[in-house]
């Protein structure tokens, strides 16, 4: 039984810092059984393949291949069906594509001011200095003389604070 | 790739490739291919097989293939039967026989033939003592037998032909030297040199039309000697140069040689030089150019060693020398900030950056992040990388699993710790263990080395009279802190090591509490011995137990064939033995030594995968308990097949296989809970006193364990497994896969967690338990190895660090990888991007604000006295 595979494999040479090369593709069937390469124009073939049903898996570097389930007619030679193990998708002819490009590094996020002030710490910070600064133009809002008649209520009812004890302590 | 061409072979012979030369450049050469009794021309253009030629002669294999230098004639030879020689000459561009003869040769042939000249042919007799000098003209087919005992004097024992192909010159390698040896026309051959072996000779180089070069290499002393002669004056040697090269390489393997012009128009010569120990010299003008340890590329066992602690007080001497290197070391520089480096000057900057910065320093860290890595590679060369940056820190090619004259074949099995020293008394080094098989087949005796794991000394070693079954490491430890060891040999007697009375005492203490069991691939079936008094042999010798089978597991062949054993791994630590789920119910983890995973397949589907059809495939888990052989859980899939990936940590199992039915792969878990001490949530009886939780878990008594288990479909196919290692094992643990593309994935053992269902409850997802998939997600910035491909990747090496977070991981096959784990996130440490200069620019401002506020309020205080 002889199996020929066409396969395109569609790089589209987007991957991240990776170059698109069908050299660094290899073709493996049955998890290892055989491996083969794809030639430049993107074809392969694996030869002296039994009648029966096989997987094939892609590896390429950077991109994300499903495996592929291949049946091969014991009945009629030369008959082949095809169908991709992730999604299901029977394939009409037998061309490979990767479900998605692979990207292995996370991206870094960039230093961000906005992020800085939104988080726990930066919201407090800004709240003290709101206050810092709204207090005093609150306190200035307020009567004076409703302020002289508060300080009259201190001075009526002192509050023994801790440097008087010191000071009646020391004398 | 620019073409494949597939050539279907009948029979299982070796295939001869032979490029038929040209003159013409870009022209469409043809390349032939002969296996067994057919040839094949194949266009080495766009790879179609021009023609194709089946020879008639049964049993023939074609040994030779000839091109004559002045027409389109190619000779074919071949060897039919053990005595018959066949000669047919081909048209080179259809293929059609010009002629063809045959001729009976008395004694018979080996099988070894190599080309004497373009019209004679050397062959070996069956016996491996004469030679036959056939000669070839035109149809005519003469032969000679001449005896080699008749020009080499004091022979011994059997020759063998060595492929050098040159004019007129060939070479007979004995047991012990090699011979050069001149075809001087039928009538017989001359010794022209001789050569102690080990010494090998290269394949003879053209370097003018009528000349040819050869190199020989042979050991002298403690170095080895280059030789290269030319065909046309052989009494004068070209080159004879001496060079040295390190000893732990064993002797010569093999030597190519190569050659350049030089400025005068003379000829230099360079060699390859292949070493015992696998590795590859690149020899020129009497020194070695460059080396190469492609030993590394075929390991058989790694281990991890600490580093030696930092010690305080250096040494005078040392001091001087530190300073001369480190005034050099600025004086470079200051020129590399001046921009007048050279690119030399810069490399070397960039050297000593490297080897000063702190990942690369020779002690050990607080962190435990730098250590040793210590591999045995399949030559039997036991080499030490530093983890951070992969150099070797010594190498010892072990003189006792080095291939003997004698043609013995030794191989080096498994590496063990043998000696850590507590580190409080750091007197000693820690040492290692190795233990090889002095010949290839399991019942040649055994071999034991001991190497000091800091400078790979060897400090003992040991022949035994015994083989080398299995090696079971126990946990007992000698009073010089030596541990324990275990050899087993075929006749299942138990041999201990150290051999010091000490450790007699403590492993006799404890022998009746150890059990061992072994897997019989073979004979399909597993079995659980005990340890009995003594050796039942005549000879006293008190290390000697002989072992008792208490227990065996024999699986039906016809039904079930041992795909794979797993157990944990000895140095594993289990943090909690329970699991809280959110509902405040507590499970026990069943946590067993013991606990031994075993996989069989039906023996239909033990092949390839699109062998079996998913009616007669089967694959049965099953978890048995080494001690009493009692088969905890037992679990079947239907339409499963191998090849099957486990690991084994905990209370679980994960493993791989592959499912027909759905034609993906799948991996699937089992986790095992202790159901006896599933009551002792009783608040009551935790007060009473009645709880069974101080009572010791025992093999010998009878388990009640429940278990659960899930399986998912996994895309790619798997070639390692193992799982991540801390110091507590506090931290979450990951599975690294290594897959098919020779990529290492993380995953989670979240996703492997037989509690997942497809709508959890709130309670279980504040547990962090994830909806039920049908497959698992592969992650592309889970992928460890991140754009990076360990070719051939074979294995995978989880070694804890001392910080609980974090976990090394060294994975092997043809390249080697090593990076740094956290499979938590470092929690217990800052990140490198952490940053400093921030925390200081804020410490700083925060002081600053405080002077000037105290400052303010100081004068503000003064001012409001003066009012």
């Amino acid at each position: 039984m002889l199996l020929l595979c066409v396969v395109l494999i569609a790089a589209s040479g987007k991957g991240f810092g990776l170059p698109a090369k069908t050299s660094n593709t290899k073709v493996i069937l049955n998890g290892g059984q055989k491996v083969t390469f794809a030639r430049p124009d993107g074809y392969f073939a694996f030869h002296n393949v039994p009648a029966g049903t096989h997987l094939i898996e892609v590896s390429s570097l950077g991109y994300f291949f499903s495996p592929v389930r291949v049946d091969i007619s014991a009945r009629n030679p030369g008959h082949i069906q095809a169908a991709l193990t992730e999604n299901r998708r029977v394939l009409n002819e037998l061309v490979l594509e990767p479900l998605k490009e692979e990207q292995y590094y996370e991206i870094r996020e960039p230093f961000n001011v906005m992020s800085l002030l939104k988080s726990p710490m930066g919201l407090m910070v800004g709240f003290m200095v709101l206050m810092v600064f709204v207090m005093p133009k609150m306190m200035e809002n307020i009567d004076p003389e409703e302020i002289k008649q508060a300080q009259e209520q201190m001075r009526n009812s002192p509050v023994p604070s801790f440097s008087g004890l010191l000071a009646r302590a020391n004398s | 790739m620019i073409w494949e061409t597939n050539i279907q072979t009948s029979t299982a012979s070796k295939s001869l490739l032979h490029v038929l030369s040209s003159n013409k450049v870009a022209k469409d050469n043809l390349v032939l291919v002969s296996t067994g009794r057919s040839i094949y021309a194949v266009s080495s253009i766009d790879g179609v097989i021009s023609w194709r030629k089946d020879f008639t002669l049964d049993d023939l294999e074609i040994k030779q293939v000839i091109q004559s230098p002045e027409n389109d004639i190619v000779s074919v030879v071949g060897v039919a039967g053990s005595s018959k020689l066949a000669l047919y000459q081909l048209n080179a561009k259809s293929g059609e026989i010009v002629k063809d003869a045959q001729e009976s040769l008395p004694g018979g042939l080996c099988g070894e033939t190599v080309l004497g000249s373009h019209d004679v042919l050397i062959a070996l007799d069956q016996t491996r003592s004469a030679i036959f000098v056939i000669e070839f003209k035109g149809l005519s087919l003469s032969y000679n037998k001449v005896r080699v005992s008749n020009f080499v004097q004091d022979l011994s024992g059997t020759v063998k032909l060595l492929p050098l192909m040159s004019n007129g010159i060939i070479a007979l390698q004995s047991s012990c030297t090699v011979y050069l040896l001149k075809l001087k026309g039928m009538d017989g051959l001359e010794v022209i040199h001789s050569f102690d072996r080990p010494a090998a000779v290269s394949d003879a180089l053209a370097i003018t039309e009528k000349d040819e070069a050869f190199a020989v290499v042979q050991h002298v002393g403690s170095q080895i000697e280059f030789i290269v002669k030319v065909t046309s004056d052989l009494s004068n040697e070209v080159i004879r140069e001496k060079v040295d090269i390190d000893q732990h390489r064993g002797s010569v393997q093999k030597v190519f040689l190569n050659n350049y012009v030089r400025t005068d128009k003379s000829h230099g010569f360079r060699a390859l030089i292949v070493m015992e120990d696998h590795s590859i010299l690149l020899v020129q003008q009497g020194a070695v150019v460059w080396s190469r340890e492609d030993g590394l590329a075929s390991i058989v066992d790694v281990m991890a060693s600490e580093l030696p602690v930092e010690k305080e007080g250096v040494s005078v001497a040392n001091v001087e020398h530190n300073l001369f290197e480190w005034l050099k070391g600025h004086m470079l520089k200051l020129k590399g900030t001046l921009m007048l480096a050279s690119a030399d000057e810069l490399a070397a900057i960039q050297s000593l950056r490297l080897r000063s910065s702190e990942k690369n320093k020779m002690t050990r860290d607080h962190n435990g992040f730098r250590k040793l890595l210590i591999i045995l590679t399949k030559a039997g060369k036991v080499m030490a990388l530093h983890t951070g940056d992969g150099r070797i820190i010594w190498s010892n090619f072990l003189p006792f699993l080095r291939a003997s004259k004698s043609g013995e074949i030794s191989s080096a099995l498994r590496i063990y710790q043998w000696q850590v020293p507590h580190h409080r008394v750091m007197r000693e080094n820690p040492s290692i263990l190795v233990v090889g098989r002095s010949g290839g087949d399991s019942v040649s005796p055994g071999v034991l080395s001991i190497l000091d794991s800091y400078s790979g000394e060897e400090l003992n070693s040991q022949r035994f009279d015994h083989s080398v079954a299995q090696i079971i490491p126990l946990i007992l430890k000698d009073s010089s802190e030596q541990r324990l060891h275990l050899i087993v040999d075929s006749n299942s007697l138990a041999h201990l090591y150290p051999r010091s009375p000490d450790a007699l005492k403590s492993f006799i203490h404890e022998r009746s509490n150890l059990y061992f069991y072994s897997v019989d691939i073979q004979e399909n079936a597993i079995r659980g011995y005990s340890l009995q008094k003594s050796c039942d042999l005549n000879l006293e010798d008190e290390y000697c137990f002989s072992t008792k089978e208490l227990w065996s597991i024999v699986f039906p062949s016809d039904a079930e064939r041992i795909a794979i054993s797993e157990t944990r791994k000895l140095n594993e630590v289990v943090h909690t033995q329970a699991k809280i789920s959110a509902d405040q119910d507590v499970m026990y983890k069943y946590v067993s030594k013991n606990l031994v995973f075993v996989a069989t397949v039906s023996p239909k589907a033990a092949g390839e995968i699109g062998s079996a059809a998913p009616e007669e495939a089967s694959l049965v888990a099953y978890l048995i308990d080494a001690v009493t052989g009692r088969i905890l859980h037992r679990v079947t899939h239907h339409g499963a097949q191998g090849p099957v990936h486990a690991v084994v940590s905990e209370n679980w199992v994960v493993y791989h296989y592959f499912n027909l039915r759905a034609h993906r792969f799948e991996i699937a878990v089992i986790e095992i809970y202790d159901q006896s001490r599933a009551d002792n949530k009783d608040v009551m009886k935790l007060i009473l006193g009645k709880h069974n939780l101080s009572a010791p878990i025992t093999s010998y008594s009878r388990p009640d364990v429940t278990v659960k288990s899930q399986s998912y479909f996994f895309t790619h196919s798997v070639k390692a497994m193992a799982v991540t290692q801390t110091a507590k094992g506090i931290t979450s643990k990951q599975l690294l896969i290594g897959t098919i593309g020779d990529q290492v994935l993380a995953l989670d053992k979240r996703f492997l967690d037989p509690r997942r269902s497809l709508n959890p409850t709130q309670q279980e997802k504040e547990e962090g338990i994830i909806p039920l998939t049908d497959s698992l997600p592969i992650i592309p910035q889970s992928y460890v190895t991140h754009s990076l491909q360990v070719e051939a990747l074979r294995g995978i090496v989880a070694i804890p660090a001392k910080l609980e977070s974090t976990t090394l991981v060294f994975t092997y096959g043809v390249d080697l990888f090593y990076t740094r784990l956290a499979p938590s996130r470092t929690y217990d440490s800052l990140t490198d991007e952490f940053s400093y200069a921030l925390l200081l620019i804020t410490i700083a401002a925060l002081v600053a604000a405080l002077v000037v506020t105290w400052v303010w309020s100081e004068k503000k205080e003064l001012r409001d006295k003066w009012r």
